[in-house]
């Protein structure tokens, strides 16, 4: 049995076929799939990264949007702390003013009452001194003399009452 | 080891019950004709695949069916030899063998073996090219390439590392080869059944190619490595002892391998055939004796397939994995 020694046109065959699908595969064959593998294993990883890159984005986002909240709030509350404070300085403002205002107004009242007062009291007296002139000049009977000194006496005399 | 004994005491086993019935059946002869190659594709009895030969000699080329000469016929002054160095092949008038590359069962089977190669790798390529790298792979396309990308990193990346682009198309073909020919080799009917892997010039060439990968891109530390190694001088100086054993070591790497691959799938054929060939032995012993006896045989079949299923990508494992090794070596520093 030649079992072990190697048959010659086997050989020529065996040499001829393998060179061939060897040729044909090496060229066309494998290094296009290979190819095509790495490039979806770079794809893969490109894709992995790049959502990774997307999640810490967003979560940055998520982390900016807060602290904006967060700052809108604070202004917010400092806007309204400081409209009260307004508030309540145009309110005092407000009823400073009207004291005054009206501290005034009783002041001019008091003052015109006293004027109206001492119009009303010379009145009275220039009628009671006509009226005692008057009178005097019934019970007398007669004109006097001096009209103005009778009644500079008379307003003395009232004066002295 | 266990598979060499095993053998062999089937041998013993066949050669005993056919010195019995002579006449009838004769194990071994039927085995090894197995193994061997032949000039037509006997599929069973009376289905006949004839199968041209192509003969050159100094006269020029004869082309004709092998079915010319069935049964020791003579076509053209050809026939083939029954014993001798030239048992089983065809032989001039004169006893002498002419430069013969007829269109064997081995050759057909080899050209099966390219073709489905050739057919799936390219169809697997143009599937990449219409799809690209966004479509994921199923099936057939996705087993595929889990080989191939198996073979590329897991295979060629590890042991060879830096510059492994070069050598895996190399080694992912000769993986492909060997695993679609032990594959179509331990199927019994037409497609499969010969011998491909278990004949030592398929084994040969593939080692051959091996050789060429492992030595003709080396590196020159590489080379340095062999003729001048780094030991002490007197290993080196007055007898080249090193040198011899490094030299003899660049040619004994790529002969085990052809050896290896060769020897295991021919045992595993062996060892089939043997088993089948039981029936027929026991056949003449009486029908219970037939009838246990097959039942045996039937489930020893069984699994000696499935292990040869193992040994059919374990080979081709090893043998790409050792290539790859011996590449790696020569190209680390």
């Amino acid at each position: 049995m030649n079992l072990l020694t190697p048959d010659p046109g086997l050989l020529f065959w065996m040499v001829l076929s393998f060179g061939v699908v060897f040729f044909l595969l090496a060229k066309f064959g494998f290094p296009v799939i290979v190819k095509a593998i790495n490039e979806r294993k770079e794809f893969i990883e490109m894709s992995l990264l790049s959502a990774k890159q997307a999640n810490e984005r967003l979560a940055a986002i998520q982390q900016e949007s807060e602290q904006l909240l967060a700052n809108a709030k604070a202004q917010q509350k400092e806007i309204i702390a400081g409209a009260m404070q307004e508030k309540q300085k145009i309110v005092q403002a407000a009823q400073d003013e009207a004291q005054v205002s009206a501290n005034q107004i009783i002041d001019d009242a008091k003052q015109s009452i006293q004027v109206e007062k001492e119009r009303a009291l010379q009145d009275v007296r220039k009628e009671i001194a006509t009226l005692a002139l008057d009178i005097a000049e019934k019970v007398i009977g007669e004109r006097m003399k001096d009209d103005a000194q009778q009644r500079k006496t008379i307003e003395q005399l009232i004066e002295k009452l | 080891m266990v598979r060499r004994l095993l053998i062999y005491i089937i041998c013993v086993f066949g050669f005993a019950v056919t010195t019995k019935a002579e006449e009838d059946l004769n194990v071994s002869t039927l085995i090894f004709e197995h193994l061997a190659d032949s000039y037509e594709w006997h599929i069973t009895e009376g289905a006949v695949i004839p199968l041209p030969c192509i003969l050159i000699e100094e006269g020029g080329v004869e082309v004709f069916l092998s079915d010319k000469l069935e049964h020791g016929a003579t076509y053209k002054g050809y026939h083939i030899a029954t014993e001798g160095d030239h048992g089983g092949k065809i032989v001039n008038a004169a006893g002498e063998r002419p430069f013969d590359i007829s269109i064997t069962k081995n050759v057909l089977e080899l050209f099966i073996v390219c073709i489905l190669l050739c057919s799936v790798v390219l169809g697997l390529a143009r599937w990449y090219k219409k799809n690209g790298y966004k479509k994921a792979p199923g099936g057939f396309v996705g087993m595929m390439e889990a080989v191939i990308d198996f073979i590329d990193k897991d295979i060629a990346k590890e042991s060879i590392g830096h510059g492994y682009e070069r050598f895996s198309p190399y080694l992912m073909t000769v993986f492909l080869f060997i695993l679609t020919s032990n594959l179509l080799g331990l199927l019994p009917v037409f497609p499969g059944g010969a011998n491909l892997t278990g004949n030592i010039a398929v084994t040969l060439t593939c080692a051959v190619t091996a050789f060429i990968a492992i030595n003709c891109f080396a590196p020159k530390e590489y080379y340095k490595s062999i003729f001048w190694p780094d030991v002490p001088i007197f290993l080196k100086a007055p007898l080249p002892i090193m040198p011899t054993i490094e030299f003899i070591g660049v040619f004994t790497k790529p002969f085990s391998l052809t050896i290896r691959l060769f020897a295991n799938i021919m045992a595993g054929h062996i060892i089939i055939l043997a088993l089948t060939s039981v029936v027929f032995v026991t056949a003449q012993m009486g029908a219970t004796m037939c009838a246990s006896m097959t039942v045996v045989s039937v489930l020893f079949c069984i699994f000696m397939n499935c292990l040869e299923l193992l040994v059919a990508f374990i080979q081709a494992y090893v043998f790409t994995i050792l290539t790859a090794n011996f590449i790696g070596l020569a190209h680390s520093e």
